[in-house]
């Protein structure tokens, strides 16, 4: 549906695009996911045709973007502050893109009604639109800007300012409305729980750059490098040094764990700079003869943080430098440990993945 | 102690800026020709005798042909102007926003006699239009800081969003833009007609044969018996200024609130 081809933007020498490609397919829920100053907003925004580019191409639904302005794109947009227009009513508000298709009212008002209806909003249309609640704005500029039927739904950050309740309503209504139009959604995110429950595909962007572009779940189990895995939920960072390679199979030696043998990450080479990332649910804290690991490590307990369903642990292991998290779940009968126990890790090569050390 | 002289200065500050205008309408109202206290008693005559007047009213006519125009001008150019220093960005726009302002603090009789040498200089009549020149030049600056505050609370994603549905910039100028600063537009026009109704310099350099109303009441001070009808009139251009001023302000707050903000900046 949308495709990027070599992507470059500069705001005078400030680098804001660097080679960006890739390929948003018809349908999708597609996410921009990056720290704030990573380009996902521009890239949106250079979709919308708001940002001219310097070079590269921007096609979408098969045709070149370029020359062409943004009011003439297949795409519409949910902006970060709604943009609802002050001066108009709901009804108006939905209805300002119909005005060049001159329809007649009957029918204008049919089409904004539904429209309304879609997000939740019936019999809203006589309401100001400066009376409405953030969330009710939300639900205003979705319906406008679906009421054009577009191609391309590209959404800048729409949940950022909504509190949690409301923001995660809005997740799973957003998700179920593109599901029943079909309409390929694409949405900037810097929150990663948002991108991993919403999205079909996560472009995770550093510095300009798409860092990797994969599913949420091969993003959180296969992460390629250490800023990715940093980005989705916890991490422990280990030293790790390679000691023998066989294809795409690396032979490494963990610190504080031990060895293990792992994938390297595609377009990696063998000569890249390394580390070793190890979720805290992916270890466990043995129990008393439990044997169930491939691999054990012990360990010193230095800290128990609980948080309810899970306990977080900072485990002490002899070799590693700082402490390892350990999360366990907290089954009816588990006992809490306590600090300063002996405990022994139990882990497996599948445990850990080897990502590229930027 | 402080509290007290602060006080005191402040009722002193008060009486020095505003007792001269205060002695406008009382002398107005006052039943002798003669400029002094104690007052003699109470009329109306001084303005009744302002309708007689063909001369004034023609000076009326005049003023207010050149006031309109010049705030009509003054106003389209500020839009233009800010419009392009608030969106856009390009080299020299300091220098630029600099020059447009800078007859606010320049002299007006330096303006006014540059601008009757460059009239002579090009060989052009005295006339109305050569008024409305220099007040064009006058008024931009303040019609420019009004319109400025609206432009900047203006969230640019609104202009975003019309495009994005699919209306071209003039489309979106005249469907968005327009109706959300359109009273600060207001607001910029009576501010723009006040300043040029009340300007004396510039008008009395420009004009031809055809005086303005401050040229007029000027002429008729050599003529110490109808200093009382001056006065009649004085009070009214002065009731007149303070309601425009009054109304554009009123509408300029009203703007800020639908806009969603609270703004105290602004001309007053």
């Amino acid at each position: 549906m949308i495709k990027l081809s070599k992507i470059e933007k500069y705001y005078g020498t400030y680098h804001a695009l660097r080679d960006v490609n890739c390929h948003i397919k018809e349908g999708e829920f597609f996410s921009l996911l990056g720290p704030s100053g990573s380009g996902k907003t521009t890239l949106l925004r250079t979709i919308a045709g708001f940002e001219g580019i310097d070079s590269g191409t921007v096609m979408i639904g098969g045709q070149s973007m370029d020359g062409v302005p943004a009011n003439k794109r297949p795409t519409n947009m949910v902006f970060q502050s709604y943009a609802i227009f002050p001066h108009m009513s709901v009804a108006q508000n939905v209805a300002y893109g119909l005005r060049s298709q001159r329809l007649d009212k009957a029918k204008t008002a049919e089409m904004v009604e539904e429209s309304l209806g879609k997000v939740g909003l019936a019999g809203y249309g006589e309401r100001a639109a400066h009376a409405l609640s953030g969330g009710q704005r939300q639900r205003v500029a979705l319906a406008r800007a679906l009421i054009l039927k577009p191609k391309v739904l590209l959404l800048d950050e729409p949940l950022s300012a909504l509190d949690r309740q409301l923001r995660e309503e809005m997740q799973s209504e957003l998700r179920r409305l593109q599901r029943s139009l079909g309409i390929t959604f694409v949405l900037v995110t810097h929150d990663q729980e948002e991108a991993l429950t919403m999205s079909d595909r996560v472009a995770v962007m550093f510095e300009g750059q798409i860092g990797q572009l994969d599913t949420p779940q091969a993003l959180y189990k296969h992460p390629a490098s250490k800023r990715v895995a940093e980005f989705f939920g916890a991490m422990n960072i280990l030293k790790a040094e390679i000691i023998e390679v066989d294809r795409d199979i690396a032979t490494t030696q963990i610190e504080g764990l031990g060895v293990a043998e792992l994938a390297i990450p595609t377009g990696a080479s063998a000569e890249s700079a390394f580390c070793v990332g190890v979720r805290p649910e992916s270890m466990t804290i043995l129990d008393d003869g439990e044997q169930a690991y491939a691999k054990e490590t012990p360990a010193i307990v230095t800290d128990v943080e609980y948080r309810g369903e899970m306990t977080y642990y900072d485990v002490a292991i002899e070799g590693s430098g700082k402490p390892v998290v350990v999360s366990m779940r907290n089954t009816s009968n588990r006992e809490l440990r306590e600090v300063g126990q002996q405990v022994r890790i139990g882990w497996e090569s599948a445990s850990a993945v080897l990502l590229l050390d930027q | 102690m402080s509290k007290r002289i602060l006080t005191i200065f402040m009722i002193i500050f008060v009486i020095f800026l505003y007792a001269p205008t205060i002695l406008l309408p009382i002398f107005a109202f006052n039943d002798s020709s003669i400029i002094a206290f104690p007052l003699s008693g109470f009329t109306f005559d001084w303005f009744k005798s302002l309708g007689a007047a063909d001369e004034l009213r023609k000076a009326a006519g005049t003023s207010l042909i050149i006031a309109t125009s010049s705030s009509i001008i003054a106003t389209m150019l500020a839009l233009l102007a800010t419009s392009a220093t608030v969106r856009y960005k390009f080299p020299g726009k300091g220098a630029m926003i600099g020059t447009i302002m800078l007859p606010m603090v320049l002299p007006e009789i330096i303006i006014g006699v540059s601008l009757l040498t460059v009239v002579l200089l090009a060989g052009l009549k005295l006339s109305i239009y050569t008024i409305i020149m220099g007040h064009v030049l006058i008024c931009t600056p303040f019609c420019i800081a009004i319109l400025r505050s609206s432009f900047q609370q203006l969230d640019p994603s609104l202009e975003e969003a019309s495009l994005d549905l699919g209306e071209s910039r003039a489309t979106t100028f005249r469907r968005v833009t327009l109706p959300l600063i359109m009273p600060s537009v207001i607001s910029s026009l009576l501010i723009g007609f006040t300043i040029s109704l009340d300007e004396f310099v510039i008008a009395f350099f420009l004009s031809g044969t055809e005086p303005t109303l401050p040229v007029y009441i000027w002429s008729q001070l050599r003529f110490p018996q109808r200093i009382p009808s001056v006065m009649a009139l004085g009070t009214l251009l002065l009731i007149l200024s303070v309601v425009l001023l009054t109304l554009s302000e009123f509408l300029r707050r009203r703007s800020a609130r639908r806009l969603g903000q609270t703004s105290t900046s602004g001309a007053l």
